[in-house]
């Protein structure tokens, strides 16, 4: 099982956005689409021929791919459900960081690629988004790392007893700041539109179509639900299996559905409760987190938990 | 044949190259760079030898009283000639091509011969004098290459090299006559035996001296000014030379007199040189990012690769003050690694950036675009060098900015607070520069191979010689090669690692990379393979799920408003825009701007904007610097009046001041 858990996070990770866009149109006093769409929305999409702009190049078409196996290759790493792992000797925090900046750089070279303002702009965005909240994001790691010893995200999860100490705080908030910022959500970037003004990823994705496009949502998708995991491995690893017997491997299912759904509330009510801000205030935002995450780790040195 | 006949040989061929291009036929030309390209494989033998057989010194070849050249050659020593030949061989290669139909070619294979000559000799020098030699024959030579094309760019950018480098020689001599005078030797092997016994206070002036004199050449804040003036002028097969090697010597010299000389030390040093790399690092990638010029750009790069390299080794030098060998070996390891990553990989940029340069005949970025379709290979070759800079898995960046990271986040280990404290926020500077890093390549990457063309300089392009492609090729495979099987490398720099510190860095029995106390592990190699697998999953389910498909070719999209031309594409220089307003502080830009009306302030007749960057350290050390030396000399001028009675003057006085003060 342990070789398999990662497939929860390739198939599940679509419901997973369903399920945020529902709650944040109930929230939002809405209907919304079932949480099924993105299912129908992939298979739709796969079913579609392309049209690529002409001025691209190769980039444009090996982008999807080396997105999607990227991200696949990023949950490769996260445990799951077992905290047992056939994987998770390949990386560790560090090399998870830095999967997700090679799906960033391919990225943001088809947002240029294509010669379009619009891609250029979210590309330009993109990267300097992550500037901002990678420093932000390593030192929150790095924090818990040091409690628990290891960058070893499986071992780090294994320390079940997650001691709720002042250090663990902070960084917990920092990281959910760079959660809603490497996700594009509201309000760092809004998912759901396509103006100019407020699409990061969208503007990176906008020449995309067919299966290019399936390929980049599902990555999208399944980016999500890595971080989600990363967060709850990190810093509610409460009820994670040591082993892989397939018996006791039940609880812990379920209490990882359970944590999906509340990280998805968590998710809609910030993005229903807060407007987009300017692209220049982000600094001020991101640099706050920073500061928290600083103070995590200088908690931890100091205090010693 | 044994190892000294093999170095021999080495240098003859270096010699021969030498001459060879002196001779006026032009197929000769070639031969230099064959006769270069054979004694940097030779040298390559002979230091992977060297690296896992006891060390060797020559016999000392006197050539005064005092002064004799010897040479040795230890695994540190051997390391480095490793490095040195793998980039010399590609380097080499692409000469071949890159220098038909130049001017002054037999100039050219001179010069690159006697330099990577004199490079290996810094390496494996044995003593001060033929350190010196080596390294003043260094300078001179890549001197005479930087201005080498003749302009007033090439001259002025000459004249600050020259400049530079002898400030830093000047320091280097200086730490060479203290250790000399308080060690009563002028070998490193009997230095390092005495200089146990050294005061401490000696021991931190040398340690300064070091910092300074080595860190010039290597390319530390504030003493880089030199490397974006001078690399992009010199010829193209010659700055990877620049970069990628000539600054490793320097780090060779750094690592040879503080950690293998002067051994270990107090923990301010680590800290003071972690401190260094972190703002080289931080600093260098900052001002490389807002660089519309592709040399330029790559220079300022090489100075944050430095910085990266130096928090490795002071992570090092840390954990060896508290006695943690085996930490201090790990950082050491990474430390190296990413040296040799850095010349493999700047080496491949600079190669990629010289080509461009050749077909389109210019540096900025903001005129070319969509290289890609003209250049294929040069645009692939060069996209994996921006790939394996930006550290992305499994390239052999990442390797060794996770080797540094690891080593920086086992601080926390280490007794002293100052240190735990340092070490994570060195980790945290060294995310920021990885995430700039990052960005300034797609910028690069983009402007230049991606989109439409910006002008006739892209549409008369074509794309460069065979042997310029195969010596980039050569450098990408060992990037490759190094990334995913990272065993080779540690296998090369284990034994120099063990000369210095003593301990072991190795992979575990299934070939993973280990911190030390197994805290963290990395494998490249299965990374790969499942990359490669879920590729091959991906690419039949998508078949699956989706049938036969076509593609059909469109114009991008335009919101409806047909035309788009290449003008309406992102900018180089809008792309890093967010980036200049964010750290404003720091860039302190000043803009020009310059707006004309037909009829105030409704119809603009046109607008003429103008923004600069200069570096803060520019002005507010350099140009202060410059204007008090220039203003003492214009007072020490008036002593060379030209007028003969005064010169005949101070005759009578000096020899009436000697008179009175001689008896």
């Amino acid at each position: 099982m342990d070789y398999f858990q990662f497939l929860i996070i390739v198939f599940f990770s679509p419901l997973v956005n369903g399920v945020i866009k529902k709650l944040k149109a109930n929230m939002q006093g809405r209907k919304g689409p079932g949480i099924l769409q993105p299912y129908y929305d992939l298979m739709r999409l796969f079913k579609k021929d392309m049209v690529v702009s002409s001025v691209t190049s190769w980039v444009f078409k090996a982008t999807p791919y080396v997105v999607f196996i990227s991200t696949i290759a990023a949950a490769m790493i996260v445990p799951v459900v077992t905290v047992k792992q056939a994987y998770g000797v390949m990386g560790d925090v560090i090399a998870l960081i830095y999967i997700f900046a090679l799906s960033r750089f391919f990225m943001a070279l088809a947002g240029l690629d294509a010669g379009t303002v619009f891609g250029g702009e979210g590309s330009s965005r993109e990267m300097t988004v992550a500037i901002l909240v990678e420093p932000m994001m390593m030192l929150a790691l790095f924090a818990a790392a040091i409690a628990a010893g290891s960058t070893n995200i499986a071992v780090i999860a294994g320390k079940h007893g997650a001691v709720y100490s002042p250090s663990h705080l902070l960084s917990l908030a920092a990281f959910m700041v760079a959660i809603i910022a490497e996700t594009g959500r509201v309000p760092v970037d809004n998912p759901d539109t396509h103006l100019e003004l407020t699409m990061i990823h969208e503007g990176m994705i906008l020449e995309y179509s067919g299966r290019y496009l399936a390929l980049m949502e599902w990555a999208h998708y399944m980016k999500q639900m890595v971080l989600f995991t990363l967060a709850v491995d990190i810093f509610f690893p409460a009820g994670i299996a040591d082993d892989v017997a397939f018996a006791g491997l039940i609880l812990p299912l379920g209490i990882y559905a359970l944590k999906m759904l509340g990280m998805a509330v968590l998710m809609a009510a910030v993005e229903s409760t807060r407007a987009k801000v300017r692209f220049f205030q982000l600094p001020s935002i991101l640099g706050g987190a920073f500061v928290l995450a600083f103070l995590s780790l200088v908690t931890h040195i100091m205090m010693g938990k | 044949m044994n190892v000294a006949s093999i170095f021999l040989i080495g240098i003859l061929c270096f010699l021969f190259g030498a001459v060879a291009s002196q001779l006026p036929l032009s197929k000769v030309r070639n031969f230099s760079y064959l006769f270069s390209l054979t004694g940097a494989l030779l040298f390559l033998a002979a230091g992977g030898y060297l690296l896992f057989t006891p060390a060797f010194t020559t016999e000392a070849i006197p050539v005064s009283s005092v002064f004799s050249f010897a040479f040795h050659a230890d695994a540190l020593s051997a390391f480095f000639v490793v490095l040195i030949s793998l980039v010399a061989i590609s380097v080499s290669l692409y000469s071949i091509g890159f220098t038909r139909g130049i001017k002054n070619a037999g100039l050219m294979g001179f010069l690159y011969n006697i330099l990577i000559l004199s490079m290996y000799g810094v390496v494996l020098s044995a003593n001060v004098y033929t350190f010196l030699v080596s390294w003043e024959t260094m300078a001179v030579a890549s001197y005479f290459l930087v201005v080498f094309e003749r302009n007033e760019e090439t001259a002025k950018a000459g004249l600050f090299t020259v400049v530079m480098t002898h400030i830093g020689t000047a320091f280097i001599i200086g730490l060479f006559l203290v250790l000399a005078r308080y060690t009563g030797s002028m070998d490193f092997v009997s230095m390092r035996a005495a200089a146990a016994g050294l005061p401490q206070g000696v021991k931190s002036l040398v340690f300064i001296f070091a910092v300074i004199g080595f860190g010039t050449k290597a390319g530390i804040i504030p003493l880089h000014t030199w490397i974006p003036r001078a690399y992009p002028v010199a010829p193209s097969n010659i700055t990877p030379l620049m970069s990628g090697v000539m600054i490793k010597t320097a780090v060779y010299g750094f690592l040879r007199i503080v950690l293998d000389v002067l051994g270990t030390g107090p923990e301010w040093w680590g800290i003071a040189v972690i401190a260094v790399g972190a703002v080289s690092a931080v600093l260098g990638i900052l001002y490389a990012i807002m660089e519309n010029d592709l040399k330029v750009f790559l220079a300022y790069s090489s100075v944050e690769n430095v910085g990266i390299i130096l928090l490795g080794i002071g992570a090092s030098m840390m954990f060896r003050s508290s006695g943690m060998l085996v930490l201090s070996g790990f950082a050491l390891a990474a430390a190296f690694y990413h040296a040799l990553n850095h010349a493999l990989f700047k080496g491949l940029l600079f190669l990629g950036a010289g080509s461009v340069v050749n077909a389109t005949q210019t540096r900025n970025m903001e005129k070319l675009g969509g290289l890609l379709k003209v250049m294929p290979y040069t645009g692939f070759l060069f996209l994996l060098g921006a790939l394996a800079i930006s550290a992305l898995p499994p390239l052999n960046g990442f390797v060794s900015e996770w080797l540094t990271y690891q080593s920086l986040l086992l601080g926390y280990r280490s007794p002293s607070v100052v240190a735990q404290i340092v070490s994570p926020l060195g980790g945290a500077a060294l995310a920021l520069t990885g995430a700039i890093v990052a960005a300034g390549f797609v910028k690069t990457f983009g402007a230049t191979f991606l989109g439409m063309a910006r002008s006739e300089h892209v549409t008369s392009a074509k794309e460069s010689s065979t042997s310029m492609v195969l010596g980039m090729a050569l450098l990408a495979l060992f990037c490759i090669l190094f990334g995913v099987f990272p065993g080779i490398p540690v296998a090369l720099l284990a034994p120099a690692v063990f000369t210095i510190t003593g301990s072991y860095v190795e992979l575990d029995q299934h070939g993973v990379l280990m911190t030390p106390g197994a805290s963290a592990s990395l494998s490249t190699t299965a990374l790969a393979v499942a990359m490669a697998m879920i590729f091959i999953a991906a690419f039949i389910f998508v078949r699956l799920a989706g049938g036969r498909r076509k593609t059909v070719y469109a114009d991008s999209w335009d919101c409806g408003i047909p035309g788009l031309t290449p003008r309406m594409q992102y900018t180089a220089t809008a792309f890093t825009k967010p980036l200049r307003i964010i750290y404003k502080r720091i860039y302190l830009p000043s803009r020009d701007l310059k707006v004309s009306y037909l009829i105030k302030p409704f119809f603009v007749k046109s607008i003429r904007y103008g923004g600069e960057i200069t570096p803060f350290f520019e002005r507010y050390v350099y140009e202060p610097v410059t204007l008090f030396i220039h203003a003492i000399a214009s007072k020490v001028k008036l002593l060379q009046s030209g007028s003969l009675q005064l010169y005949l003057a101070y005759i009578l006085l000096t020899l009436i001041l000697l008179l009175i003060f001689g008896t």
